[in-house]
């Protein structure tokens, strides 16, 4: 449960020491209950008073890293049930389901398709994290080869799924390093797996079949000193599934629940068997909480439409996406392709460019840093006006692209382009684009 | 300890609105809840489908597209029977593009005549959507609700520069307004009350919050749903309690994702561009959509079953 300001500040040093960066121990104290300071900023708190605030002003969903280095797969952290409320911050790890009972055929190819499966956008490249790897054979020794071979070929953070320990054991062996999440305790085999959790430094899954006794088995890993824990409600049906991922979210962040504040792990690849349902599985998991989602396998046209699914999702909205402010060719123009301008709201660039790419006049198109603001809103702002667009555009280099002179701009903004052409002088002419980008094509078409 | 499911204390309720006429009427709306959270409210009504019908043949779709439509991509009233009857829609959603000013710019009259005529050929609810300019659409929606008299269509998009002309035209002849606005929840609820003090029964008014595809937006349109259900369910918003309806098909298939073909990263073309349609259809459905405006039979045939399972 969360504590009051004046119950931290019954934990402090009560020195109003001002070490901290506010001049009294109880204005701190406020700042740790409103999540705007941190407790390490208070040189002074015993021990004691430590332990006991970090336990209560741990975040109701405690963050769990699996995998190590550039491929990290962070989940967990999550404070909102709404992402307008503020963000969702840590994206789901999209996890390929490989089997010590498949084929050499059946494993590469899914190893060549999480490695190569990857996708520029918007400047990002959009690409799958994680490989669970299942001990199906029930031959530790193969599993093991398998989890090596994973290892050496690819930089996944890995999902050990096994229910014999001895072979997760000897899996661990060869890849503890990487820090894997270990799948999974249940109630039967709960100590023997923590065993395993503390030994290697690694997180632990939890599966249950129902809410109770998930609750009663975390409570049991913790005690045995496991802190990172991934959560599987066990439900295996859409309805159920979707209802768990609510419920656990909710008993987090609501009735602050510490035993289901864990990231979960979710299982489309064992809910159904036609790979375009599994896709919409996913995509609901995606936006309703899950922290890891298992598929069976990774195609291109199932696995772009949920990477970009995931980025639009956790997209910060108090934020808006940007393009870096420049000149972009559309197309392949020349020195005569037409010059246009816009500003560099992600979205505003997208429709933009695809309405011209759509036209098939290749075409140059000058991005203008306003701040991740809409045509609109930034012309409103002062941001998009003639002066600044005519410096923008001197210093562009666009000059150096083209022979012409002529700049478009957009139809909503046609009251700057007096002021616009005063500040780029008289050798340029401004034309006046169309209001909406949908009418590009026919404005290009007809020629400048 | 018990686990006691953590609720949500909901006090609002969307309304129930009729679409269409006769034995096929549908209903929906009605929800007591957040999309599929069953376990704390009711949804009366499941989300319904509509085919989109182009009263012009298209010239630019991706192939997998087509393809289901080829045979009656010329013919309006073929298509809406097709649609009806081979592939189940629930609604057929009119699409008059060639009415667009920017574009062929086919007089209202005719794009009427068109209208009646898809109307009077099957028996499901009709939607009826202009081409998005505000002008143009004040005239062509005001004919298509005179001519249509009585059947109860959904004419749209009805925006805050062409309430007062459409709106007197869905009360006159009795049709169902789709109130547009710019993935902005004010803007949403300032149009519904304008609705409202024009006359339009709270029973004839749906939302089209203006739908951005995956990739292209969508995120701001499903946050502004989610933020107006939970303006509607838990912050008693009268002017936000409508139905919600998402015209998302011709946003998906018009990127140039979904167009690409086939290649080793973007995978099979007809598949991917399903599965965009279908995600895209079930992340809005997840925030509140109650009537989707779709293309391709497949991504319509994954929604359903999703629905199914969301509800079984």
């Amino acid at each position: 449960m969360a504590l009051t300001g004046i119950q931290i500040f019954k934990l402090l040093p009560k020195t109003n020491c001002g070490e901290c960066g506010v001049p009294t121990c109880l204005a701190f104290a406020m700042n740790l209950a409103a999540a705007k300071a941190e407790l390490a900023s208070c040189p002074y708190i015993s021990a004691e008073s430590k332990a006991q605030l970090s336990e209560a002003s741990a975040p109701p969903i405690r963050p769990v890293a699996i995998g190590t280095g550039d491929n990290v797969v962070k989940i967990g952290g999550e404070t909102v049930l709404f992402r307008h409320e503020k963000t969702f911050v840590n994206k789901p790890g999209l996890a390929v389901m490989i089997s010590d009972a498949m084929t050499d055929d059946e494993v590469n190819g899914r190893i060549k398709r999480f490695k190569e499966l990857r996708y520029d956008w918007i400047g990002l490249v959009l690409r799958p994290e994680m490989i669970a790897v299942k001990n199906e054979s029930g031959d530790a020794g193969r599993y093991e080869t398998l989890v090596k071979k994973v290892m050496d070929e690819t930089d996944a953070a890995l999902i050990l799924m096994s229910d014999s320990a001895e072979a997760l054991k000897a899996a661990l062996q060869v890849s503890a390093q990487r820090v894997p999440l270990i799948y999974a305790a249940a109630e039967g085999n709960a100590e023997a797996m923590a065993g395993l959790a503390k030994e290697y430094k690694c997180p632990l899954a939890a599966k249950a079949d129902n809410m109770d006794s998930l609750a009663a088995l975390t409570d049991k890993i913790s005690a045995a000193g496991v802190k990172d824990i991934v959560l599987d409600s066990g439900a295996r049906t859409v309805r159920r599934v979707f209802e768990d991922q609510v419920f656990v979210r909710r008993a987090a962040l609501v009735q602050k629940n510490r035993s289901l504040g864990f990231p979960t792990i979710a299982f489309p690849c064992e809910m159904t068997k036609d790979p375009m349902k599994e896709t919409l599985i996913a995509a609901t998991l995606i936006a309703k909480y899950a922290g890891i989602i298992v598929l069976s396998d990774f195609q291109g046209e199932s696995l772009f439409p949920l990477l970009v699914s995931r980025l639009n999702i956790y997209t910060d909205p108090q934020r808006p996406m940007m393009m870096q402010q420049g000149i972009y060719p559309v197309g392949n123009p020349t020195e005569d392709s037409p010059v246009l301008i816009t500003t560099n709201f992600a979205l505003t660039y997208f429709i933009v460019s695809g309405e011209i790419e759509a036209s098939r006049v290749p075409s140059w198109l000058l991005v203008m840093d306003t701040e991740g603001l809409s045509v609109l809103t930034a012309w409103a702002a002062g941001k998009f006006v003639g002066d600044a667009i005519g410096q923008f555009v001197k210093k562009s280099g666009i000059t150096e692209k083209v022979k012409h002179r002529k700049i478009v701009i957009p139809g909503f903004v046609a009251a700057v382009s007096g002021d616009l052409e005063e500040e780029l002088g008289s050798e340029w002419e401004v034309k006046i684009g169309p209001r909406e980008a949908a009418h590009l094509a026919p404005f290009l078409k007809q020629g400048l | 300890m018990t686990f006691a499911i953590p609720k949500t204390a909901y006090t609002g309720k969307i309304k129930e609105v009729v679409l269409g006429r006769g034995p096929k009427a549908i209903t929906v709306g009605g929800e007591t809840s957040y999309p599929f959270h069953l376990f704390e409210g009711e949804m009366p009504h499941t989300p319904r489908i509509a085919i989109e019908v182009y009263d012009t043949p298209p010239d630019d779709w991706a192939e997998a597209s087509l393809e289901p439509y080829r045979d009656v991509v010329g013919d309006p009233v073929a298509w809406a029977k097709k649609a009806a009857g081979v592939y189940g829609a629930d609604m057929i959603a009119l699409q008059l593009v060639s009415t667009d000013p920017n574009g062929l710019n086919t007089p209202s009259d005719q794009a009427t005549e068109t209208a009646k005529k898809v109307a009077a050929a099957v028996d499901i609810p009709v939607i009826v959507n202009g081409s998005g300019s505000p002008e143009k659409d004040a005239e062509l929606l005001r004919k298509v609700a005179e001519a249509c008299d009585g059947m109860n269509l959904v004419v749209g998009p009805v925006v805050v520069e062409n309430y007062k002309q459409i709106g007197a035209g869905a009360i006159a002849y009795k049709h169902t307004l789709a109130a547009n606005s710019p993935i902005d929840i004010n803007l949403a609820k300032q149009l519904n009350i304008l609705l409202g003090n024009l006359g339009v029964p709270d029973g004839q008014i749906v939302v089209d919050p203006t739908t951005g595809g995956l990739g292209y937006g969508i995120e701001y349109t499903y946050s502004v749903m989610e933020r107006d259900r939970m303006a509607a369910l838990t912050q008693q918003d009268e002017r936000l309690q409508f139905p919600i309806i998402c015209d998302l098909g011709k946003e998906i298939w018009k990127t140039k994702e979904a167009k690409a073909e086939d290649s080793p990263l973007m995978g099979n073309a007809a598949k991917r561009g399903v599965l965009m349609e279908a995600v895209t259809a079930q992340l809005l459905l997840l925030a509140g959509a109650d009537v989707l405006i779709m293309r391709h039979p497949e991504a319509i045939r994954l929604v359903r079953e999703m629905i199914a399972d969301l509800m079984a």
